[in-house]
């Protein structure tokens, strides 16, 4: 059974006409890797968020583990679902420990004293993002790059089964994001976890990903293994722009990855 | 955690002090000690008087009101995520004062037990949906100024309404009207200070209990459903209960103002914003903040006394502002 099955899922914002997702069909499959790649205003975000039940479909069948997941409750939906935004933005100030600390909160109880092993799960979860040395910082004066990384450990810190991050490169350095996508890969590989990533880089989920879906108008263009769904014809359709696909050889163990490189189009092109 | 009960104990001490101060000032000043022997009943009868006659139910009914207007401040601060929102600002306050004065030209008791926290909750309740409503089709969503100045206007909306109520009431109608817009306790009985506690420490207890999923809400509405909290249902919860809230202190004093905002904004200076420390200490400190202003309202100018709301915003006003332009550097 598919840990995510979803059946010709659409959806509708109000007040606007056309579908942020037309006819999506997919499942995930427990352990996997799966990243959703595409244009900006693609459907990556709803997709995600109608998969997680924070949207409604507008028409389609959405199930998590075989039931509908609005049938669950949120509590325990998210001691098993940890999820990722791209920003947030908090009314007050807060220290790093306390905000990492929030993602206890599907396992204590109504008091929420925590307990040596929900302590223990909050100082792995930071030192697995990276944080372990920012704990007393408030999250005000962090970069926006650590907050990404805090934001990732609240959610390990949920001890999730199932891990969803909406973006988690687009304010990290190379160092960072490598870790990121060293992070995820990790996680998934027991085969157990399964992560599920919206990303702009199509490059790491090319290289890190066991299974990519590339969206453009809210329909899925293609899906499959990255060397199916990487082409030069593939990404050329959807973002527009012309890009060569190689498969370098020297990218240490995950070697043979397509690689896309976008053209420059030269002086002639100015006008178009 | 230590250091949050430590500083509680500390609040709840100064709090019963201000009491104790409340009680021992006024046109009589009586000395402390003189106070504390009336509280256990082993006084001359004419301080008893003052005292437990006079001063206490005001006393009492001004730390109730308090108590409740700083908690509902602060929950509306981390439901909208917004430090500057407040009761009064909100225009809640005044749309709480329609129903109560609505109720009163019906014909309903003043201390009715039920039908004045009851209509003033009503009106609280329109004024919130109203502002609400306002924000989101100005079609910023909860953007903190579209925000303030829906409120702004909906709360100048709701005192006209007042105005145009009592318009066609008696004299003696009037002058009660006027206070309700204004907010004072110099009508404070114990069948008030009765009827605001049988609800205002139900409403407080309970909204304390949501602490947690308030510090959750507080970092992010998306944030907080993926942490496990059914946001829908809290919200709808939280507005209720803080409508609630505020409608029962409107019913038993009127609309003060500012208190909801100077009150938490200072004490999460103090111990940060963890609301299960926060709404506690927001009970206590907003209970003695107020009893303190109504001190001052009624002894700085005797024999005359001063409406308790132009205290409150009075210390009230400077923050807000300081609270604004902070807001706008951080943009």
């Amino acid at each position: 059974m598919s840990l995510f099955e979803l059946r010709d899922v659409s959806h509708f914002y109000r007040g606007v006409t056309r579908a942020a997702l037309a006819g999506v069909t997919l499942d995930v499959e427990r352990g996997s890797l799966l990243a959703l790649l595409g244009p900006n205003g693609s459907g990556k975000s709803t997709l995600l968020r109608v998969m997680l039940g924070e949207l409604e479909a507008s028409s389609g069948s959405v199930m998590y583990a075989g039931r509908p997941s609005n049938e669950r409750s949120r509590r325990e939906v998210a001691s098993e679902i940890a999820f990722v935004p791209q920003a947030e933005s908090m009314a007050f100030p807060m220290t790093v420990r306390k905000l990492v600390e929030m993602g206890r909160y599907p396992h204590t109880g109504i008091l929420g004293r925590m307990g040596s092993a929900d302590r223990e799960a909050v100082d792995l979860a930071m030192e697995r993002a990276g944080v372990a040395d920012l704990g007393g910082r408030s999250m005000g004066n962090l970069s926006g790059g650590e907050r990404q990384r805090v934001r990732i450990a609240r959610a390990l810190a949920q001890q999730p089964k199932i891990l969803v991050l909406d973006e988690p490169t687009a304010a990290l350095d190379l160092h960072f994001a490598m870790e990121t996508f060293e992070l995820m890969s990790e996680l998934t590989e027991e085969g157990s976890f399964t992560v599920v990533v919206a990303t702009h880089n199509l490059n790491l989920a090319a290289r890190y990903a066991t299974q990519l879906i590339l969206l453009c108008s809210g329909r899925i263009e293609a899906s499959g293994l990255p060397s199916e769904v990487i082409t030069a014809e593939n990404i050329q359709r959807v973002y527009r722009w012309p890009v060569v696909v190689t498969s370098p050889a020297d990218l240490g163990p995950r070697k043979g990855a397509p690689q896309v490189t976008p053209l420059s189009l030269g002086p002639d092109h100015k006008g178009r | 955690m230590t250091r949050h009960v430590i500083l509680l104990l500390g609040l709840l001490l100064s709090f019963l002090g201000v009491l104790t101060l409340g009680l021992a000032l006024g046109a009589v000043p009586i000395p402390v000690w003189e106070v504390l022997s009336a509280l256990t009943g082993s006084s001359d009868p004419q301080v008893e008087t003052i005292v437990l006659g006079l001063r206490l139910p005001r006393v009492l009914l001004a730390a109730e009101v308090g108590a409740g207007l700083a908690v509902a401040g602060a929950v509306f601060q981390a439901l909208l995520r917004n430090p500057l929102a407040e009761p009064y600002i909100l225009g809640v306050s005044s749309g709480a004062a329609v129903g109560a004065v609505m109720a009163i030209i019906l014909g309903m008791t003043v201390n009715s037990m039920l039908a004045l926290p009851v209509a003033a909750f009503l009106g609280a309740v329109l004024a919130i949906i109203l502002v609400l409503a306002m924000a989101r089709a100005a079609g910023r969503g909860l953007d903190t100024h579209v925000l303030l100045l829906a409120g702004v206007v909906i709360g100048a909306f709701f005192n006209a309404v007042v105005l145009l109520l009592v318009t066609f009431a008696d004299l003696e109608t009037f002058r009660a009207a006027m206070l309700w817009i204004m907010g004072s306790f110099s009508g404070a009985t114990w069948e008030s200070v009765t009827m605001v506690a049988v609800w205002v420490l139900p409403a407080l207890t309970v909204l304390t209990a949501f602490a947690r999923p308030l510090n959750l809400l507080s970092v992010g509405e998306q944030s907080a459903f993926h942490l496990g909290v059914d946001v829908r249902q809290l919200k709808i919860f939280l507005y209720v209960g803080t409508s609630f809230l505020v409608g029962v202190c409107v019913a038993g004093s009127g609309a003060i103002g500012f208190v909801g905002l100077v009150v938490p904004h200072a004490l999460r200076l103090v111990g940060g914003s963890d609301h299960r420390w926060l709404l506690p200490a927001c009970a206590m400190t907003g209970g003695g903040f107020l009893v303190f202003a109504d001190t001052v309202a009624r002894t700085v100018l005797t024999p005359a006394e001063l409406p308790v709301g132009v205290v409150t915003a009075l210390l009230g006003v400077p923050v807000f502002l300081w609270l604004l332009v902070r807001s706008e550097e951080s943009l």
